[in-house]
């Protein structure tokens, strides 16, 4: 079960690493015996050699040195692109060359572009569904955390099955049924923005619902009784304790749900289509869907404006989401 | 998964609660509520009542009488469901389910319909639709058929003709509507304006002249009757089909030419020398698309390598991340080196970007004439990353692997830092080598933790879309395939290719790959379960 699995990145887990960084194995064991006789005692200071140092941590700083360049340089290369107020690919490669804010400025501002409208348009999908997401999966998660009935687990079960045929296998019947809504429907049909986030929902009961369902069940069940007695019903139940409590789980759920829609392109590029409408996934790749003529410069600096919304929420949730993700998918 | 289940049902369950007890509970429940849940509750049933009663309304005039029905039922179980005062996990499932049902079970089961049909270009709607179409398409104008003076009027956006006759008598109708008699004002001979309808000014007229001069109201209900079209959106003329419908014997005959294209029943009209006259119409083939992607020797040969591909990607994907992310997980896991954190985090930061943004950037760097990579870190090279076919598969995976290592890394931290070190202890004081110690003990309890984890990298990059679209758009193509098909494109991708970009859409035949992939996608979920299971009782 997740909840009774150490939670990888968790601070405990590094605060043990870190209190004994300075001092080695060999150190360690001196450190012991000396206590033990009783007397303060101060590790001796070995002189510094640089190949024992090497042999023991210095490659590791090389190993690291190596891979933070490999994960750093497309981000470098983004970012030193969106201040090149000159627009071809070509001319970002010399990194650095010129420093200006032309090319947010003209993301921003082309009439042919609507970059802040898909910018919107991508907050409020995703940031719907997000919280969609969270509601829907809590209650089943509730449902059968909490209460024991007939059909629970066929319905555990089928939603692990359900979950492993992605929607995007069924795109051709989505955007079959969606049209055929917008022949009787036109206000959440195709096209739209309620219909994207319809769609979106149907897979709300999923994987999340594992995660939420696995974290409720750590709560004891004796809050709620103790509710209970106090004349709570099960809705204030729900609602007041079991959500609050829950928190940390709802973030990162709302979170993974949050990420998933803004990258999703496969759906949204079928259903939405009129320019306006359409999300930074759509739009942005639409946009540079040639590199060569495309307005290199002012793509990536719609694409750090982006990516850093995600990027700032996710380092800022790291430890949850990752814990999040090793624990819904072990189980 | 299951064991979980299992695990919980019957350390959990309690006693099935007598009947006095369930009253009781009941009666608690109804009193704790209170009038403001009450207050939410019916708001929130009412307003679902109101769009159901709509919807009912709006599909039972268009004549849609299953729809409607599914729509009533539906919407009666939600109220029974809330309304009664049992029916507790109904309650908490019942929205989920709705969503889950409509958009992931029903469109899975869809699919596996259009599969079976020729949906797609030239085949989208029904006969009749087709009938009309093709009349529509044919027509030409009458030699010396009378001037009809006309008024284009809009409603609801909708243009329509409002046409007085030689007789003097106003006649309005659209596309879709055929001419009938309607009262209007003249002014002289010509009807201007006509209640319900608004009569377009001349700016308006110039302003959509497109549509207008598109725009063909049929005579009457009988396509052979001929249609009213507009030049100018100031007088019409009276055009008819070159081609003649006859209902009785379902053929179409070419007036011009003579030919007699019949339905011989493969959802369009053919003639005897086998040309087809489009658009058809959307007829069930039963296993046809399946038996064209597999014997057609230009359509086989690319399902074959796509899906070997898609195999080839998959696994090397997963295994190149998470060997990548295990090393490093090994290499940072040593109390004794500093800054770890800062490592850590900086290598993360692919992790955290969007992965179309990334895959769009790698795709520009490795652009051949003009990217990053070749003009400045191997200065001036002309290395074909993305438009040669080996080449683009490599430069797939090294991107992949670029997107994925971190995950593969935190994940193995994760597991390595949950390995007691008491193991290792015993194992060195047993004298055992570190290389027998990792072989032997740490590597076994954590592909215990990760094993499930690379299943799920598996199946995500068995479909993993977003890199290889934004990246080479599958690419590059395959000139001999008669499907916009390319070298790097996995199962997904040729799905969404085939169904959406290119000449003609084919939905059969993307619904049918679709069901492939479902296929093999079942097989490998029921294969992991069965092996993980062992795994588990290993540990």
């Amino acid at each position: 079960m997740a909840s009774t699995q150490p939670i990888p990145g968790t601070p405990t887990g590094l605060l043990a690493g870190e209190i004994d960084e300075v001092t080695d194995a060999a150190t360690r064991a001196q450190a012991a015996a000396g206590g033990s006789s009783g007397a303060p005692y101060v590790p001796p200071r070995k002189p510094f050699k640089f190949g024992r140092w090497f042999r023991a941590t210095g490659w590791r700083h090389v190993v690291g040195i190596v891979m933070v360049v490999f994960a750093l340089f497309p981000i470098v290369f983004v970012i030193s692109s969106s201040l090149n107020p000159q627009g071809t690919l070509t001319g970002s490669n010399a990194l650095f060359s010129a420093i200006g804010f032309d090319s947010y400025v003209r993301i921003l501002s082309d009439p042919q572009v609507p970059y802040p409208q898909w910018f919107a348009n991508t907050m409020v999908i995703a940031g719907i569904t997000a919280i969609g997401t969270v509601f829907l999966g809590g209650l089943a998660a509730y449902s059968f955390s909490r209460m024991r009935f007939t059909g629970r687990r066929f319905g555990l079960i089928s939603i692990v099955v359900v979950q492993m045929f992605p929607q995007m296998l069924a795109v051709v019947a989505i955007f079959l049924l969606m049209s055929s809504i917008s022949d009787w429907f036109p206000a959440i049909g195709l096209n739209t923005h309620i219909g994207l986030i319809m769609v979106y929902l149907g897979g709300a009961l999923g994987v999340n619902t594992f995660l939420m369902y696995g974290f409720f069940n750590t709560i004891p069940a004796s809050i709620d009784e103790a509710a209970k007695l106090d004349g709570a019903g099960h809705a204030r139940i729900f609602f007041t304790i079991i959500l609050r409590l829950a928190a940390p789980i709802l973030a990162v759920v709302a979170l993974l749900s949050f990420i998933f829609t803004v990258n999703e392109f496969m759906v949204a590029s079928v259903l939405l289509i009129d320019t306006e409408k359409q999300t930074l996934a759509v739009g942005l790749t639409k946009l540079v869907s040639n590199p060569r003529y495309a307005d290199w410069s002012a793509f990536s600096a719609g694409a750090v404006m982006a990516a850093l919304p995600v990027v700032a929420l996710f380092l800022w949730l790291q430890k949850y989401i990752v814990g999040g993700l090793t624990a819904g998918a072990v189980k | 998964m299951t064991t979980t289940i299992d695990d919980d049902v019957t350390a959990e369950t309690p006693q099935k609660p007598t009947s006095r007890q369930r009253r009781a509970a009941s009666i608690a429940d109804a009193a704790s509520g209170g009038m403001k849940m009450l207050l939410v509750k019916l708001v929130a049933l009412g307003l679902l009542d109101a769009i159901a009663v709509y919807a009912l309304f709006v599909l039972i005039m268009g004549g849609e009488w299953l729809i409607a029905a599914i729509v009533a039922i539906v919407a009666a179980v939600v109220n029974w469901i809330y309304f009664s005062r049992r029916k507790l996990p109904a309650k908490y499932l019942t929205p989920g389910v709705i969503f889950l049902v409509l958009f992931q079970v029903f469109v899975l089961v869809y699919t596996g319909y259009i599969a079976f049909t020729n949906y797609g270009t030239g085949h989208n709607g029904s006969q009749e639709q087709a009938v009309s179409s093709l009349m529509a398409s044919s027509l030409q104008r009458v030699e010396d058929s009378p001037t009809y003076p006309v008024t284009v009027v809009d409603r609801l956006g909708t243009l329509g003709l409002l046409a007085t006759d030689p007789d003097g008598d106003a006649y309005v109708g659209t596309n879709d509507q055929p001419l009938e008699p309607v009262d209007a004002e003249f002014d002289g001979d010509k009807a201007v304006s006509a209640d319900g309808w608004t009569s377009l000014t001349f700016a308006d007229v110039l302003a959509r002249t497109d549509e207008i001069t598109e725009l063909a109201v049929p005579f009457s209900d009988d396509p052979n009757d001929g249609a009213l079209r507009t030049p100018d959106g100031s007088s019409a003329y009276q055009y008819v089909s070159t081609l003649e419908y006859d209902q009785a014997a379902g053929t179409m005959t070419d007036v011009t030419t003579g030919t007699v294209y019949s339905d011989i029943g493969t959802g369009a009209f053919t003639s005897a020398d086998g040309d087809e006259l489009l658009p058809g119409w959307q007829i069930t083939v039963g296993f046809d698309n399946f038996v064209r992607a597999v014997t057609d020797p230009r359509l086989a040969q690319p399902l074959i390598y796509v899906t070997l591909w898609t195999f080839a990607f998959a696994l090397i994907s997963v295994a190149s991340t998470f060997f990548l992310g295990l090393f490093l997980a090994i290499v940072f896991n040593d109390m004794r080196m500093r800054g770890r954190k800062y490592y850590r985090v900086l290598m993360i930061l692919p992790y955290a970007i969007p992965s179309f943004l990334s895959a769009l950037i790698w795709a520009g760097m490795m652009n051949e004439s003009f990217g990053f990579i070749n003009q400045v870190l191997l200065g001036g090279a002309e290395v074909p990353w993305l438009t040669d076919p080996w080449l683009a598969k490599v430069s797939v995976l090294i991107v992949n692997l670029w997107l994925g290592f971190p995950y593969m890394f935190l994940v193995c931290m994760g597991a390595l830092q949950s390995i007691p070190d008491e193991l290792q202890e015993a194992a060195t004081v047993d004298g055992a080598k570190p290389w027998a110690v990792f072989r032997l003990i740490k590597l076994p309890l954590l592909l215990v933790t990760v094993a499930p984890l690379l299943i799920a990298s598996f199946a995500f990059n068995f479909n993993n879309f977003n890199t290889i679209y934004m990246l080479t758009d599958g690419g590059p193509r395959d000139s001999n395939a008669p499907i916009p098909v390319g070298f790097t494109d996995i199962l997904i991708t040729m799905v969404y290719k085939v169904a959406f970009t290119g000449q003609s859409r084919d939905y059969g035949l993307a619904s049918a790959y679709s069901i492939i992939i479902f296929i093999v996608v079942a097989v490998i979920s029921i294969i992991a379960f069965r092996r993980t299971k062992s795994l588990e009782e290993l540990n």
